[in-house]
């Protein structure tokens, strides 16, 4: 029996893979979108619905940024609002372990495994930057060397909350006035260098035991974070031997914490773009392509290198002769891209050499260089690429991000996966209730 | 019907009896589901009431295990609940003390957007050093301090409500912009305890600003309703709180013959091993009876505490509401499709706004 695929859906946003301009675009706030795209989710078979989250609006030069999708919900009320409106499909979502107090998020996790009846799943991520810090009483900055040990003693202390309660913990027997079995239920204690807490949970053990714990990550320290501790590794890779020999490194870390092959999914995050031929999707994807990046656009992402105003540059122009700002990025704040390129005179060096070798403006520069499509083609293509990738074991599936919200989903779901499940590597129908099921993941005990 | 009475059912967990969880019709193994909040909530619907609110802790409730032990956060089940339900408002409670204003914030303001416009929030605060060692962040400070930290609070996450202009969002193809950031606005707030930047992540809610609510049951309390409340609950009569909208509570036992309510509290008295005692009034009776105590002395509305779930709500539901109706004083369907509209409030203007 081949593979079995494991497909989710990114609820996309604050970034500019989301085409707001597109005609078919709603709204990326209102419930009704929320409950559009995981509905198609979880109409499609898929194993779970992905939220991400963001704690400070980005700003660039000094200003908010204003280019792309601005605002987002909560990211737990989000998702217990979506347990109303559907039955199977798992529910995940981002949740920092910087500005959050485990006892805290610990609760809201327990709770939302509960109340959607075992589908929860929590993406675990860190946060370091003094300027997120702002926003929280506490401030939060983190030493970025004291993430990961924050990030690992978080889940260790959030793990021993969930197993505070036992299975069976709560009796209610009317007839011999036991509700709980033991009177300290949820009784904990933690103390090391990050915490030092102790008292008791509120929540009795949730109907996974403990919600899938999903990690992003490539640095070192990151992959062997996932291998340890969690249930499912996202990443991008571009090509299939990247996605290969990924695959191979964080599965070949499992054995020394204990762990089998199947303990650990992995899932890179993906786009798509579907026509009925290759060459009409691939027209569609290039039309995708400029309007995800305007020229505007352009030179923002170009700033964020330079760490340094070019507003006077022109997008359609060459790239500008001036080096990069090396040292503290001042340019761009709360964005991610910023520790992509860790040596920007580098990066500049190259891209020069990209431009001059295939003649290409600033715009067209950036449409490369920061492109990240990867399934394009027609709906028998696309399944295709998808299966040769997870077969060739590039990953074990993907966490699917349309480029239009709330509908972009929607072919996906009515044209590929019916060819997946035709081939006989994606599911016809969910075959248990948890989050855990859908992954092949066994409840902790 | 020009002066409909506010009703409020008061839910937490089996009821507010410590035995109404061992009732013939309780339901103590479903708590911590959704399927027993969702009926809950449609039967409060069903009653036509203003809103639901949840209780809330940081910690257990108490360390018997012949009590119910344990339970779900409230904004979680709120959230849950309300996709389910088309008019009644939620009113989750939050403890200002151990968590962050900009989180709570942003998640009562998506409340407001997955209900359409039915959330608020109630603020408390916990003295309890168990409930600080579940942070270990700190001793617990003095209760005048615990006060004016969630009064800070309130307005923190009434200031991250308004961050955002109603309007902000343009999506302006021609200049590409997606918002104007002229609309968007960092609250700055620094006070006593501590310093929030803003703007929110989340886009002004359906509301614009949730109704918040708090329980005033001893003076200091009545100081953060009076800085920073739209709801007042209160547990005494006279309560010197002016200005918000008040909510009398009580704890209510309900059965057909006053003679079975009290047999009844007796009842879960007994088994109970102690007589119930409330901070609220305590009504033992029929709904005809609490129609008339409510008529009697009445306020802008009551907050009922059913003392066993679900018989007491039920009783609530459909005896009280049909003798208030009766009387004139009840609505006989929905007036409004938001709380604020339920409660005549109207939709305030953003503190920003130019």
């Amino acid at each position: 029996m081949p593979k079995q695929i494991h497909l989710a859906a990114h609820f996309p946003g604050v970034n500019n893979t989301t085409v707001w301009s597109d005609p078919a675009a709603g709204s990326h706030i209102e419930f009704s979108s929320f409950v559009r795209l995981a509905q198609t989710a979880e109409r499609a078979k898929f194993d779970f619905f992905f939220l991400a989250e963001g704690l400070r609006l980005r700003e660039q030069g000094g200003k908010i940024y204003d280019l792309d999708v601005v605002g987002r919900p909560d990211t737990f009320a989000v998702l217990a609002a979506l347990a109303a409106v559907t039955e199977r499909l798992g529910l995940t979502g981002t949740i920092n372990s910087t500005f959050n107090e485990p006892y805290e998020v610990a609760r809201q996790f327990a709770s939302l495994d509960h109340l959607s009846a075992g589908r929860a799943g929590w993406n675990v991520v860190t946060s370091w930057d003094a300027f997120t810090g702002e926003n929280f009483r506490r401030g939060g900055f983190l030493p970025e060397d004291q993430r990961y040990v924050r990030a690992k003693r978080f889940l260790e202390t959030a793990a021993e909350l969930f197993d505070s309660w036992r299975d069976g913990d709560v009796v209610a027997d009317k007839a011999s006035g036991r509700f709980v079995a033991r009177d300290d239920v949820g009784a904990f204690e933690r103390h090391d260098e990050q915490f030092d807490i102790s008292g008791r949970f509120t929540v009795p053990r949730s109907p996974q035991g403990r919600p899938v714990i999903l990690q992003a990550g490539d640095s070192e320290e990151g992959r062997e974070f996932a291998a340890a501790t969690a249930d499912a590794i996202f990443t991008r890779h571009g090509t299939k031997e990247a996605g290969q020999a990924f695959y191979a490194d964080v599965k070949g870390r499992l054995a020394k914490y204990g762990r089998k092959h199947s303990d650990l999914v992995v899932l890179p995050a993906a786009t798509f773009v579907l026509g009925d031929t290759d060459a009409e999707a691939h027209e569609l994807a290039d039309v995708v392509r400029r309007q995800q990046v305007s020229g505007q656009t352009a030179i923002r992402f170009l700033e964020q290198v330079w760490n340094r105003d070019l507003s006077d540059y022109d997008p359609d122009g060459p790239l500008p002769d001036v080096e990069p700002v090396t040292g503290e990025h001042t340019i761009a704040k709360g964005r991610a891209q910023t520790r992509m390129y860790r040596d920007p005179l580098a990066t500049a060096k190259q891209w020069r050499e990209l431009a001059e070798a295939k003649n290409l403006s600033i715009r067209e520069l950036m449409i490369e260089v920061t492109g990240r499509q990867n399934f394009i083609g027609s709906p028998s293509s696309v399944a295709e690429a998808i299966n040769d990738l997870v077969q060739s074991d590039a990953s074990d599936g993907f966490i699917l991000v349309p480029h239009v919200t709330p509908g972009g989903l929607d072919p996906f779901a009515d044209k590929v996966v019916p060819l997946l499940q035709e081939r006989g590597v994606f599911r016809t129908d969910y075959t248990g209730p948890t989050l855990r099921d859908h992954l092949g993941l066994a409840r902790p005990s | 019907m020009s002066q409909s009475l506010r009703l409020a059912a008061a839910l937490d967990g089996a009821g507010w009896h410590p035995a109404a969880w061992r009732e013939p019709d309780a339901r103590p193994g479903e708590l911590f589901t959704a399927g027993y909040w969702v009926d809950l909530a449609a039967e409060a619907e069903r009653g036509l009431l203003d809103f639901v609110t949840i209780e809330d802790s940081l910690a257990p409730q108490t360390d018997r295990a012949d009590r119910v032990q344990g339970r779900l956060d409230a904004v979680l089940i709120a959230s849950r609940v309300a996709p389910a339900t088309r008019h009644l408002g939620f009113v989750p409670t939050v403890v200002a003390t151990h968590t962050e204003p900009f989180h709570i914030s942003k998640a009562i303001a998506t409340l407001d957007y997955v209900s359409t416009g039915r959330a608020g929030v109630r603020v408390r605060i916990t003295a309890q050093q168990r409930d600080a060692d579940h942070f270990g962040r700190r001793q617990v400070p003095s209760r005048e301090d615990l006060f004016d930290e969630a009064a800070d609070y309130v307005e923190v996450v009434r200031r991250l409500w308004d961050s955002w202009e109603d309007d902000a969002e343009i999506r302006d193809v021609a200049t590409g912009r997606f918002v104007d950031r002229d609309k968007l606005h960092y609250i700055d707030f620094e006070g006593r305890f501590f310093s929030v930047k803003g703007p929110s992540i989340t886009p002004r809610p359906p509301q614009g600003q949730p109704p918040v609510a708090v329980l005033a049951h001893v003076p200091v309390t009545y100081r953060l309703a009076e800085r920073g409340a739209d709801l007042v609950f209160v547990t005494e009569r006279d309560a010197p709180v002016a200005g918000p909208l008040v909510f009398t509570d009580l704890v209510v036992f309900l059965d057909e013959t006053e003679q079975a309510a009290r047999d009844r509290k007796a009842r879960l008295d007994e088994v109970a091993g102690e007589e119930y005692t409330s901070d609220a009034e305590i009504f033992v009776g029929t709904p005809a009876q609490l129609a008339e105590r409510l008529l009697d002395r009445p306020t802008f509305g009551f907050r009922l505490r059913p003392a066993a779930i679900p018989h007491d709500l039920t009783a609530i539901t459909r005896g009280l509401v049909p003798e208030l109706r009766q009387r004139g004083v009840f609505r006989r369907e929905y007036e409004a499709s938001t709380l604020r509209g339920l409660l005549g409030l109207d939709r305030p203007a953003n503190r920003y706004a130019a």
